[in-house]
């Protein structure tokens, strides 16, 4: 079970579509393998034994993704946006690696010390016929290391195996499924799981990808219409950015919208499906260490749940619906004791495309091969899974566990809230108390007074916050998450 | 000659080209053929053979083939002439169950 395999099918059923960039000027299968063939060769001619990539998005990585894969060495997309210190720590881990950059990013493999190269020079290199070599035999070896945004901790290197890769694409696509004509929008960076899931899936669907560079509300909106994308994959900061934008939102081509990779805010969706109404929505809950999707809700769901008068069924628009086929899902208690619907614990799953496995330290699973995401949640009696938050986010106040998401979800809801974080400090009398930092809707205002008082309509006393800070942005990475270790620092300035 | 599979087994014929990946192993041992002559694992050497003229409906890369009892499932990886079948028994395309994109 090796990622060229998927290549090699796509070569065999559909060799002569475009499968990456627009569809006059984009890579086809056939070329994309001939490609990966040129640059497998490239790595073994210049002894490398990873292919670092440290670009923006753009038809040199699926070409890098492949030609690793051929070669038998790991590729290793890393975020260009870090700072120095944290980069040379990540590329000291691989200085026998291949480097790609962008132009600006150069610098930074040189001095690492790496054999590197610029994007155009990959493709123009990539473009000679170096005839066909073997691919790499290990079937079981490294295919992508990505490393963890680090929101709690240093970042780990998490180690996606091409079984783990291949077995989430077969036990979640069809092949060669997608129309001549569709076209997905990638707007998130080729550093997070969702990047590279996206690659491989849209391949073996057949489906040409389309990529966004840097992502603004008008150019992701320009692009849906100008290149006709039938599907696209945002998260949830650059949705609420398209939904507040004064840009024309008409998306006529557009048939799916998927989202995923941090909490969606129940007002955003429902939002967007009203201002989206032939769209499909669909809300996917992966981590990189499960190779991205093990559960979904599907646009029938949300349908069902916009619609419905049953508000167990209307609160499924906040669940992240049902695992995979190929997934195992169990909430565990605090003893490790498999919990019934209703009952929060910690969200476990097992199958074949959950690696948790990380560099340096090896697989992080239980007797039974369960992997502990460290997400709380729970299961509805209709099997629908819902996410408290992570948890070490959890505030406890008293002995209630009390998860943040909850509070910002409705304090996201009154009208001059633009962004908010719920955070537990420490208190004499409750252990922790809460608090929140809220940024305001530009030309609003609202004061503390006021959204405690709204947060209290809709909370439990002991729920509503007892502070709410004013802040102008809140930290959060380029995918939506938020930095939550940050935020009492900004609350310290802010003060 | 009886196999015992596993998931993740590649298969290959030695009629046509048409090449197998094993998705769902049986509990028990069988013999998986294409064009009524016994794959092979890929990887070790195939012996060419002539096929049962009988036997050559076909295989589609991308279909997933299924026996009646559902006991194996295989992912055809290249297409070819022969048919697929387990211990005698023809295989049949088992029916795409698509999820929405998610990615």
């Amino acid at each position: 079970m090796h990622l060229t395999l998927l290549l090699d099918m796509a070569v065999d059923g559909f060799g002569d579509r475009v499968v990456a960039g627009p569809a006059s000027a984009g890579i086809t299968a056939a070329q994309l393998a001939a490609r990966s063939h040129s640059g497998a060769a490239l790595v073994r001619e210049r002894g490398a034994n990873a292919v670092v990539y440290l670009a923006v998005n753009g038809p040199a990585f699926p070409v890098a993704l492949f030609a690793a894969a051929r070669a038998g060495v790991p590729l290793v997309p890393v975020n260009y946006r870090l700072g120095q210190r944290q980069l040379d720590a990540l590329l000291a881990r691989h200085p026998q690696a291949l480097g790609i950059a962008d132009p600006d990013s150069l610098p930074h493999l040189k001095r690492a010390g790496l054999d590197a190269m610029t994007t155009d020079e990959w493709l123009a290199q990539t473009g000679i016929d170096r005839g066909a070599g073997d691919t790499g035999a290990d079937q079981d070896g490294v295919a992508i290391v990505i490393y963890t945004s680090g929101t709690t901790s240093e970042p780990k290197g998490v180690l996606l195996r091409h079984e783990n890769l291949v077995s989430y694409v077969l036990g979640s696509v069809e092949f060669a499924s997608a129309d001549e004509t569709d076209a997905a929008l990638v707007s998130v960076p080729p550093y997070h799981i969702a990047a590279v899931a996206n690659v491989i899936t849209n391949l073996y669907a057949g489906r040409r990808t389309l990529v966004l560079e840097a992502f603004t509300p008008g150019e992701w909106l320009r692009a849906v219409r100008e290149e006709e994308v039938t599907s696209a994959m945002v998260v949830p900061t650059m949705l609420a950015r398209i939904m507040d934008s004064d840009e024309d939102k008409s998306v006529p081509s557009l048939r799916s919208l998927s989202y995923g990779g941090a909490p969606m805010p129940a007002a955003l969706i429902e939002r967007a499906l009203r201002e989206w109404t032939r769209v499909d929505f669909v809300n996917a809950y992966g981590l990189t260490e499960t190779s991205s999707t093990v559960a979904l809700l599907g646009p029938e769901d949300h349908r069902a749940a916009l619609e419905s008068p049953d508000p167990a069924v209307r609160a499924r628009l906040s669940s992240i619906g049902r695992p995979l086929p190929g997934i195992e899902l169990e909430i565990r208690g605090p003893g490790g004791e498999v919990l019934g619907p209703g009952q929060t614990g910690r969200i476990c799953v097992r199958g074949e495309q959950v690696s948790a496995e990380y560099a340096g330290v090896g697989r992080a699973v239980d007797d039974r091969g369960f992997f502990d995401t460290k997400d709380d949640g729970y299961l509805d009696s209709g099997g629908y899974l819902f996410i408290s938050g992570r948890t070490d986010d959890t505030i406890i106040r008293g002995a209630e566990n009390i998860a943040p998401a909850e509070i910002e979800d409705v304090l996201l809801r009154h009208p001059a809230v633009l962004d908010a974080v719920v955070f537990g400090v420490p208190d004499e009398e409750w252990g922790q108390r809460i608090e929140a930092a809220v940024v305001a809707r530009p030309g609003m205002a609202v004061g503390d007074v006021e959204l405690r008082d709204f947060a209290r309509q809709a909370l439990r006393s002991s729920k509503t916050p007892d502070r709410c800070w004013f802040l102008d942005a809140l930290p959060r990475t380029e995918t939506g998450k938020l930095l939550r270790r940050l935020v009492p620092d900004l609350i310290a300035r802010a003060d | 000659m009886a196999v015992t599979f596993r998931a993740g087994q590649q298969l290959v014929s030695a009629v046509d080209s048409t090449a197998v990946i094993v998705i769902k192993a049986p509990a028990q041992e069988g013999t998986l053929t294409c064009g009524g002559v016994a794959m092979t694992t890929a990887g070790e050497q195939v012996c060419a053979a002539e096929p049962d003229p009988s036997l050559m409906g076909g295989t589609q890369i991308g279909k997933r083939y299924v026996d009646q009892g559902d006991t194996i499932q295989v992912l055809c990886t290249k297409a070819g002439g022969g048919t697929l079948a387990l211990d005698g028994q023809p295989l049949v395309i088992q029916a795409a169950k698509p999820l929405p994109a998610s990615d």
